[in-house]
C-alpha cells in the first residue's frame, strides 16, 4: 500500500468494519458509502449498485441460489480486481477491492463455479492516487496475482476436504464428482505449487514417475486410479489423508511465496505448457480423463497471471494486451463447446479433430504469452 | 534498409555475388559437379519466378502444408508480409530479425530459434504456393483459377486426409538439412494464431537435376531418376511447360502449379527383383541410366524399336507412360526427394519419393499422364501414393516492399 494521501481516507476503516459485519448481515445499506449488496442466485446476479467512487469498494455477496458460486470484480481484458470463491448456498461473503482507476468494469456472478458468470457492466468513477512508474505497477501486479494465489488456495484446502471425506466415506460416486472441482484450485495455481519441489510429487505425482525407494504413489492420482480402476483399496483412506496434509502444507508455504514479474509471466506459459503436454494428449487424468476441467483451470490460471500484469503490458507494448484478449477468447470459446452441465465432456469422447483444434488454439495463445516477460522487462 | 551482419559470417551478402539467380546457372559448375554449389552460397530471393523451382536443385527439402486457423484476410496478409520479410533474411543466411536468436534481454522468448547460428545460407530456397481451399476459407471462390482443382483419385491411391491437401505451402530447399529445417519451424512459428501445420515432408538426396550443370541423382530404387527433366537452360520449354502464361489471372502470371505427391515405395520387394525385372519396369539400365535402347544416358529413348520379344522398352515400361511422346507432348519439371520416415511398424522402412512437379496446367499435364501411370506402370505394383497437394505458385516478388500473396489478397 502506498502511503500517499488518499480521498477517501475513510474508506478503509468503514471496509474493515463491514468486513466484521459482514457474515451475517444482508440488509441492504441506506448509505451509498457502505458496502454494495449482491444477491446471488443460480439465476441472477443483483448488484445494488451499478458505480462507485475509485478507492476501496466493498461488495457484500448473499448466495441466495442452491449452488456454490463465485463473484467477482474484472478490469480490462476480464484482469481480477478482486474475486471471493466457493461461496455455499445461504453464505454470505465480503469483497473488499482497491480500484484507484475510474473506467469501466464488470461484475460476475459464476452460480457452478464455471463459465464466463452473469456479468453486468459497473463504472468506476474519479481516480484514487496511484503511482505511475514500472516498478510500482510491477509491484502491484505481484501483490494482485498473490491474491489472487490466495483466493485459489482458500477454496483449494475446503474443497480438498470435502473430495478427502467422500474418499475416507467410501462415497465413491461423490468423491468422482468432487475430484475434477477440487483439482481446479490445484491446476490454476499450478506453477505456484510446482515451485515447491518437494510438494508436487507428492500431490500430483503419476503412477510411472521415478521415486525414491521406498516412496509410494500418492495423491490425486492414486486416489483417481483408486476410484475409477482399482475400486477403494485398504490403504486409499490413508492416501487421502496424506493428501490433505499436502495439501495444507502447501497453503501455509503460498503465504510466503514472493514472485518477482517475470516468475509471473513465465507461470502463465507453463500453465499453457502444461495444456499442451498434459490435457490435450489426455495424459494427466488417463484414469478418469477428466482432463478439460484442468485444462479450463490451467487457461484460467495463466490468463489470471497475464491479467495481473496488463497495466505494464498495455503500457509497454499496446498491441500485445488485445491480442492476448482475442486468443484467450478464442480458447474459452473454444472450450465451452465441449461443456457438460457444470462440467465438460471426458477426454475419451474427443475425436483426433477435437485435438487438432485445441491444439491449434493453444499455439495461437501461447506464442502472444510467451511474449509477456520480455514485454515486461524491457 | 541498414546494411546487416549476417548471422553466418559474411557469407550472407558478400557471397550474392556468386549466388545462382532463380533462372541462370552459375558458370564454372562442370557436368560432374554432382551437387548444388557449395555450403555458402546463396540464392536470389527475388526475381521474376520464385527460388526454388528452376534454381539447380539442392539436397536437402523440409516441405510443409499449412491450414488457415483464421479466416481474417488482413490477418492472412499480415503474416504473408512478415514472413517474406523472414524468408529473404533467411535466404541471404541471416536470423529472422536482427539479434533474435540471442536477445539483449534474457527474459525475452528468443525471436530466432537459433539453430542455424553459424550456419552458411547453404542456398535456402524458400517458395510459397496457394491451395484450392484457401479460396474457399477466405470467400475468394471467384478468384480461384480453374487449374487450381482437387486433383482426381487415381487408381490404387491410398491416399491420407492427413497427409493431404492444405490451404498453403512453403518449400524450403537447402544442401544443409538444418537450415531447411529452421526457415520452416520459423516460419510456422510465425503462423500460430492463424496457420497450424497441415503435414510436412523431410527430404534429401534431390532425386531431379533441374539444372545441366548437375548430375542425375537416383532415387531409393537405384535408379537414376530425371534424366528427361526440363533444366533451367531451356527457356523456351519452360515457358511452354512451366511457366503460366497470359491464360491465367494477373497475380498467377509467371508462377507455376506446385504438385506433390508422397510415393511409398515398397523397396524390400523391388530389392528381390532381378536386375532385369527392374530395367525392364523402368525402361533404363541401372548402372548407366541408359534408355534399353541406347548405351549412354543422354541417349534418346527409342520407343518403336521392336525386339524379339516385343518392344524393347516395354508397353508398361514407366519411361514409355512418362514420356512426352505417350502424354501429348507434355512435359514437366520434376523436383522430387527421397523420404525415410522411420518405419512403418510392422518391420519395413517408410521409405519412397516424395514427388514434386512444377507445371504450367496441373489438369492438362499432370493428371492424364498420372491416370496413365496408375494404370498402365508395371512399377505401380512397388508404390502406394499416400499423399497428394496441389498448390499455386505465385511469381516472383521483383519490387523491394512486395510481399507473398499480395497479388492476390492484395497490397
Amino acid at each position: 500500500m502506498s502511503t500517499a494521501p488518499r480521498t477517501a481516507a475513510g474508506l478503509a476503516s468503514l471496509a474493515a468494519a463491514a468486513v466484521l459485519a459482514g457474515c451475517t448481515s444482508t440488509a441492504p445499506p441506506a448509505d451509498s458509502a457502505g458496502p454494495i449488496t449482491v444477491n446471488a442466485t443460480d439465476t441472477a446476479c443483483e448488484v445494488s449498485a451499478g458505480t462507485a467512487p475509485a478507492g476501496n469498494i466493498t461488495f457484500a455477496i448473499t448466495n441466495t441460489g442452491s449452488k456454490v458460486t463465485e463473484f467477482y470484480l474484472y478490469g480490462v481484458g476480464d484482469r481480477i480486481m478482486g474475486e471471493v470463491e466457493n461461496i455455499g448456498p445461504g453464505l454470505s461473503r465480503d469483497l473488499i477491492v482497491e480500484v484507484p482507476d475510474g473506467g469501466g468494469y464488470t461484475t460476475a456472478c459464476k452460480p457452478g463455479m464455471s463459465g464466463d458468470g452473469i456479468r453486468a457492466p459497473f463504472t468506476v468513477t474519479g481516480n484514487a492516487q496511484r503511482a505511475t512508474d514500472t516498478d510500482a505497477e510491477l509491484a502491484a501486479a505481484t501483490a494482485g496475482y498473490t491474491r489472487y494465489v490466495s483466493s485459489q488456495v482458500e477454496a483449494l484446502v475446503p474443497k480438498t476436504g470435502e473430495f478427502v471425506d467422500a474418499v475416507k466415506a467410501g462415497d465413491v460416486e461423490r468423491a468422482k464428482a468432487l475430484f475434477p472441482v477440487s483439482r481446479t484450485y490445484w491446476e490454476r495455481i499450478e506453477p505456484v505449487a510446482e515451485s515447491f519441489g518437494d510438494i508436487d510429487p507428492k500431490i500430483d505425482g503419476r503412477e510411472d514417475d521415478e521415486r525414491d525407494p521406498g516412496v509410494g504413489f500418492t495423491g490425486y492420482h492414486r486416489l483417481e486410479k483408486d476410484l475409477w480402476v482399482t475400486g477403494l483399496q485398504p490403504d486409499s483412506p490413508a492416501v487421502a489423508d496424506q493428501l490433505m496434509t499436502d495439501i495444507n502444507d502447501l497453503a501455509a508455504r503460498t503465504k510466503t511465496v514472493e514472485l518477482t514479474p517475470v516468475q509471473l509471466a513465465n507461470g502463465a506459459k507453463e500453465l499453457l505448457d502444461e495444456v499442451a503436454t498434459g490435457k490435450i494428449t489426455g495424459e494427466e487424468d488417463r484414469y478418469s480423463h477428466t482432463d478439460l476441467w484442468d485444462f479450463q483451470a490451467n487457461v484460467e490460471g495463466s490468463q489470471a497471471a497475464v491479467a495481473a500484469l496488463r497495466p505494464v503490458i498495455d503500457r509497454k507494448d499496446p498491441a500485445l494486451g488485445p491480442q492476448l484478449d482475442e486468443r484467450f477468447q478464442a480458447v474459452d470459446q473454444l472450450l465451452q463447446g465441449y461443456r457438460d452441465g457444470d462440467g465438460y465432456v471426458l477426454y475419451t469422447q474427443l475425436t483426433p479433430d477435437d485435438v487438432k483444434k485445441m491444439t491449434a488454439a493453444i499455439d495461437a495463445l501461447s506464442e502472444p504469452v510467451s511474449k509477456v516477460a520480455g514485454t515486461v522487462t524491457a | 534498409m541498414t546494411p546487416r551482419v549476417s548471422r553466418r559470417g559474411l557469407f550472407g551478402l558478400a557471397g550474392a555475388g556468386a549466388a545462382l539467380a532463380g533462372a541462370g546457372v552459375a558458370a564454372g559448375y562442370g557436368l560432374d559437379a554432382a551437387t548444388s554449389p557449395g555450403p555458402s552460397a546463396t540464392v536470389e530471393f527475388r526475381g521474376p519466378h520464385q527460388a526454388g523451382i528452376v534454381t539447380p536443385a539442392q539436397d536437402r527439402l523440409h516441405f510443409v502444408a499449412l491450414d488457415l486457423t483464421s479466416t481474417d484476410r488482413g490477418a492472412v496478409r499480415d503474416l504473408l508480409q512478415r514472413w517474406t520479410i523472414a524468408a529473404e533474411r533467411m535466404t541471404s543466411g541471416r536470423e529472422t530479425a536482427e539479434g533474435g536468436a540471442i536477445p539483449a534481454n534474457a527474459n525475452a522468448a528468443p525471436a530466432d530459434t537459433g539453430e542455424a547460428l553459424g550456419l552458411p545460407a547453404a542456398s535456402l530456397s524458400l517458395t510459397f504456393g496457394v491451395g484450392p481451399s484457401l479460396f474457399t476459407r477466405l470467400g475468394l471462390d471467384d478468384r480461384r483459377p480453374a487449374p487450381l482443382a482437387d486433383l482426381p483419385r487415381f487408381q490404387g491411391d491410398r491416399l491420407d486426409p492427413a497427409r493431404s491437401g492444405g490451404d498453403l505451402c512453403l518449400q524450403a530447399c537447402a544442401d544443409d538439412p538444418q537450415v531447411a529445417v529452421h526457415a520452416v519451424r520459423n516460419l510456422v512459428r510465425d503462423g500460430f494464431g492463424v496457420t497450424e501445420v497441415r503435414w510436412s515432408q523431410l527430404g534429401f538426396g534431390r532425386t531431379s537435376s533441374t539444372s545441366t550443370g548437375q548430375a542425375t541423382p537416383r532415387n531409393l530404387f537405384g535408379f537414376k531418376d530425371g534424366t528427361n527433366n526440363l533444366k533451367a537452360e531451356e527457356p523456351e520449354l519452360l515457358d511452354e511447360h512451366v511457366w503460366v502464361g497470359d491464360e491465367g489471372p494477373d497475380w498467377l502470371r509467371g508462377g507455376s502449379y506446385l504438385v506433390a505427391r508422397r510415393i511409398r515405395m515398397h523397396i524390400e520387394t523391388w530389392d528381390r527383383s532381378s536386375l532385369d525385372e527392374q530395367q525392364l519396369i523402368v525402361g533404363r539400365d541401372k548402372g548407366e541410366g541408359a534408355p534399353l535402347t541406347g548405351t549412354a544416358e543422354f541417349d534418346p529413348a527409342d520407343l518403336a524399336a521392336i525386339g524379339p520379344g516385343g518392344p524393347v522398352i516395354p508397353a508398361d515400361a514407366h519411361i514409355r507412360l512418362a514420356s512426352a511422346e505417350a502424354n501429348g507432348g507434355v512435359r514437366m519439371l520434376r523436383r522430387g526427394y527421397n523420404f525415410v520416415d522411420g518405419s512403418d511398424g510392422r518391420g519395413h522402412l517408410d521409405a519412397g519419393l516424395f514427388f514434386v512437379a512444377f507445371v504450367r496446367d496441373p489438369q492438362r499435364q499432370f493428371v492424364p499422364m498420372q491416370r496413365a501411370l496408375a494404370r498402365h506402370d508395371a512399377m505401380s505394383e512397388y508404390l502406394e501414393h499416400t499423399g497428394s497437394a496441389l498448390f499455386a505458385v505465385p511469381p516472383g516478388l521483383t519490387g523491394p516492399d512486395e510481399f507473398w500473396g499480395a497479388g492476390l489478397l492484395g497490397r
